[in-house]
């Protein structure tokens, strides 16, 4: 009897110091499901979730402190892919959210004044010009977040919708005929 | 020496509807007075426009420049003028529009000068960028650049005549009518690969064209076939025989593995029409600017057309007696691959083969699609060995991970499995939607990959540039600190007692300054306090506290705030 017990306590602290040194020696810095939440937000940057960027937000899913239904350019399907990566229901978009069809933003070149404040506000560095020289929108690189609407003081950007060309253009899902029953 | 045959999996039977168009030779079409061509005419990078509106062009002159690696430049059909560069409708399942260039013919069909490529002496990187400069792309449907292709390092060349869907003869009327210019390209194009053997593959319902090609074996120029072997092999008729990788598999017993290419195991295919272009390129200098199109089904005078790249099928149409009365819609291509045609007005491209005009006789509608049985005749019917069905049930419940684990990739879409499904499911539309998913979500990862790179160097700027900014107002601010240390009395004094020193020298100094100014101030009847404008109640509350202060004897407090030494920042 006494032989068993010391036996499993032996094991029990053998196996236990194990772990703990496991815990220091494999230690996770990051939190890895941060990044993986990460990698399903679209990266827009736009804070329409209310946090300042996708990664702030993602944190704060992982955290438990923001739902995962507060991203409107990642739609219905980011929702999706969020609820299963997280083990929860999917849900509807967030009140007061609206999902909106992919958009670049333009620059109006003959009202544009050189202020430099959208280029400061884009997140992602997709406006190039300098101090009194007119600005440009790198449309391959714009995420359509709209952050550089509100700065601007002539109002001379807006946003275009993007079209569907040949190189974007998706075969549709098959619709067929249903029979009729007689 | 009979080459033994193997088999490749699969494979359907359809009528092949062939006598309707290959009867008749080629006809030439007659000059149109509008043409429209497309920039995008291959797989890979549109080419960029290199005219203008009003520009006055010559036949066979480049209006299109390729871009980037995967591209070919494209060429005026005829001579005239640019009447419009942009969105113009192209042969394309989607209907939508394309930037094209659309030419008003002059009626002269002036040509620019052509120089024959010396493709002896060229070396080979040169020659690739000449022969992607006239335009030469895959004529058998892919239109893949050719010059990609015409890489050294392969030790077989198939020539790819096989045919096999139904309806389409422009192979077959070409190998026919011109077996020397074809051959002669098969070997100028194993002579730039260094392919020691030419091996054609052609199925055995076109038994007058593998007589023309094995006669032009025997006629061939000796100095282009020196050291080459010729093979011109029938083939059994089975579709999709003319596959890619089921040509391969049936002339060499060798299967392309998944996801891998025929170089891999030596090997280089290009189509009858190809070499034919090839042969033009190099022995004329001539671009691709003209093709043959089969023209057949529910026409007046079903045929082959050599048409310019930029005809408008409808003219094509015209020019096959037009299409009689019934009719019920255009094909673009054969009725297992192609795709219903959105707009007569779209052109003629690299990749349009052949148009069928549809009626209910010849292309009776399919009936409504009833739920899968589980028989699995798809999967005997697939010719790259998947299993359909399972591709169909992951791609209608968009689970593109699971379509992919089962080699949705691989499918050849050649419509096999559709045309044995006893339920009638238009089973490749939800291979097609399931791939053109997985390519846009590709897409999307990609973007938003990118946009969180820079998203993040963003962020890492701004705060670097914050960091810069502060370290260089510390340092401005030792500057001045050393510079009024510099000019103080103890300047002398060294170590950290003369730093102590200093100190205390500058608190003293600070102290009698204020001193000083507090006295100045009493001189002239001023009482420092900011209490001066204060509502009457404050005032009230503050006479108490100095009150109670004096009370409590704490009147010879060390220093009032404002007498304070000020300190530089650091």
């Amino acid at each position: 009897m006494l032989a068993a017990i010391l036996v499993m306590a032996g094991i029990g602290l053998v196996l236990g110091g194990i772990l703990g040194w496991a815990s220091v020696r494999f230690r996770v810095e990051d939190d890895p499901l941060v990044e993986k939440i990460d990698a399903i937000l679209p990266q827009t940057q736009c804070g329409q979730c209310g946090f300042p960027g996708c990664k702030p937000y993602a944190e704060a899913i992982a955290k438990g402190e923001a739902d995962i239904n507060q991203c409107p350019p990642g739609g219905d399907d980011g929702i999706k892919r969020l609820a299963e990566l997280l083990g929860v229901d999917p849900k509807p978009l967030g009140e007061g959210l609206e999902p909106k069809p992919k958009a670049v933003a333009i620059i109006d070149e003959s009202t544009c004044i050189g202020c430099t404040l959208c280029i400061q506000a884009c997140p992602v560095d997709a406006i190039v010009g300098a101090a009194k020289q007119m600005h440009v929108i790198v449309a391959d690189q714009c995420t359509g977040c709209e952050l550089c609407l509100p700065p601007c003081p002539v109002d001379c950007i807006h946003m275009v919708v993007v079209k569907e060309d040949l190189a974007s253009w998706k075969w549709r899902y098959p619709i067929h005929a249903l029979r009729q029953i007689h | 020496m009979v080459r033994v045959l193997h088999s490749h999996p699969g494979g359907v039977h359809p009528a092949d509807h062939k006598a309707e168009s290959n009867a008749t030779p080629i006809r030439t079409m007659p000059l149109l007075p509008r043409y429209v061509v497309p920039l995008r005419q291959h797989i890979g990078t549109p080419t960029r426009a290199l005219v203008q509106v009003g520009d006055n062009i010559l036949k066979g002159q480049r209006i299109g420049a390729a871009e980037g690696p995967v591209s070919a430049a494209v060429h005026a059909p005829t001579s005239g003028r640019v009447v419009a560069v942009g969105p113009s409708p192209t042969p394309h399942p989607s209907g939508l529009y394309d930037p094209a260039i659309v030419i008003e013919s002059d009626g002269e069909d002036r040509a620019v000068a052509f120089t024959p490529l010396d493709w002896q002496t060229l070396d080979p990187a040169t020659l690739r960028l000449r022969v992607r400069d006239l335009g030469l792309a895959g004529l058998g449907g892919a239109v893949f650049p050719s010059h990609l292709k015409l890489k050294p390092g392969v030790h077989t060349l198939i020539l790819n005549g096989a045919e096999c869907e139904p309806w389409i003869t422009c192979d077959d009327r070409l190998m026919r009518e011109r077996a020397a210019e074809v051959l002669g390209g098969a070997a100028l194009m194993a002579r730039i690969t260094g392919a020691r053997s030419v091996l054609a593959g052609i199925e055995d319902n076109k038994p007058q064209a593998i007589a023309a090609l094995r006669d032009a074996v025997n006629r061939l120029d000796s100095g282009l076939a020196a050291d080459l072997t010729f093979e011109i092999t029938p083939i059994p008729t089975r579709y999709p025989g003319g596959g890619g990788k089921q040509l391969i598999q049936t002339l060499t017993g060798l299967e392309v593995p998944s996801g891998g290419l025929s170089t891999e195991l030596g090997i280089q295919m290009f189509n009858v029409g190809t070499a034919y272009g090839l042969y033009r390129a190099v022995t004329l200098g001539e671009p691709m600017f003209s093709r043959i199109v089969t023209v057949t089904g529910h026409v007046a005078q079903p045929g082959n057309f050599e048409a310019r790249i930029g005809t408008p099928i409808g003219d094509l149409i015209a020019a096959a007696g037009g299409a009689l009365p019934g009719a019920s819609g255009e094909l673009v291509g054969g009725p297992m691959m192609g795709f219903d045609l959105m707009d007569l007005a779209a052109p003629a491209t690299k990749a349009v083969n052949c148009i069928i005009v549809k009626s209910p006789e010849l292309f009776p509608a399919k009936p409504a699609a009833l739920p899968c049985i589980r028989c699995g005749a798809c999967a005997r019917a697939c010719p790259a060995s998947l299993q359909p069905f399972e591709l169909y049930w992951f791609s209608r419940a968009k689970d593109f991970g699971k379509a992919q684990s089962y080699h949705l990739f691989d499918c050849i879409e050649c419509g096999c499995c559709a045309y044995v499904c006893p339920s009638h499911i238009p089973l490749v539309d939800y291979y097609r939607f399931a791939k053109s998913e997985i390519w846009a979500r590709e897409r999307e990862k990609q973007a938003a990959d990118q946009a969180r790179v820079r998203h993040e160097f963003k962020t890492f700027r701004a705060e670097r540039e914050k960091q810069e900014k502060a370290e260089k107002f510390a340092k401005a601010a030792a500057e001045t600190k050393a510079k009024s240390t510099a000019s103080g009395e103890a300047a002398a004094a060294s170590g950290e007692d003369a730093e102590a020193a200093k100190k205390k020298a500058l608190l003293e100094a600070a102290l009698a300054r204020a001193a000083q100014a507090k006295a100045e101030q009493a001189a002239a009847g001023i009482t420092p306090k900011n209490t001066d404008n204060l509502p009457p109640a404050v005032a009230r509350e503050i006479a108490e506290i100095d009150a109670r202060r004096e009370q409590a004897g704490a009147a010879d407090a060390p220093a009032t705030p404002d007498a304070t030494p000020s300190t530089p920042h650091s």
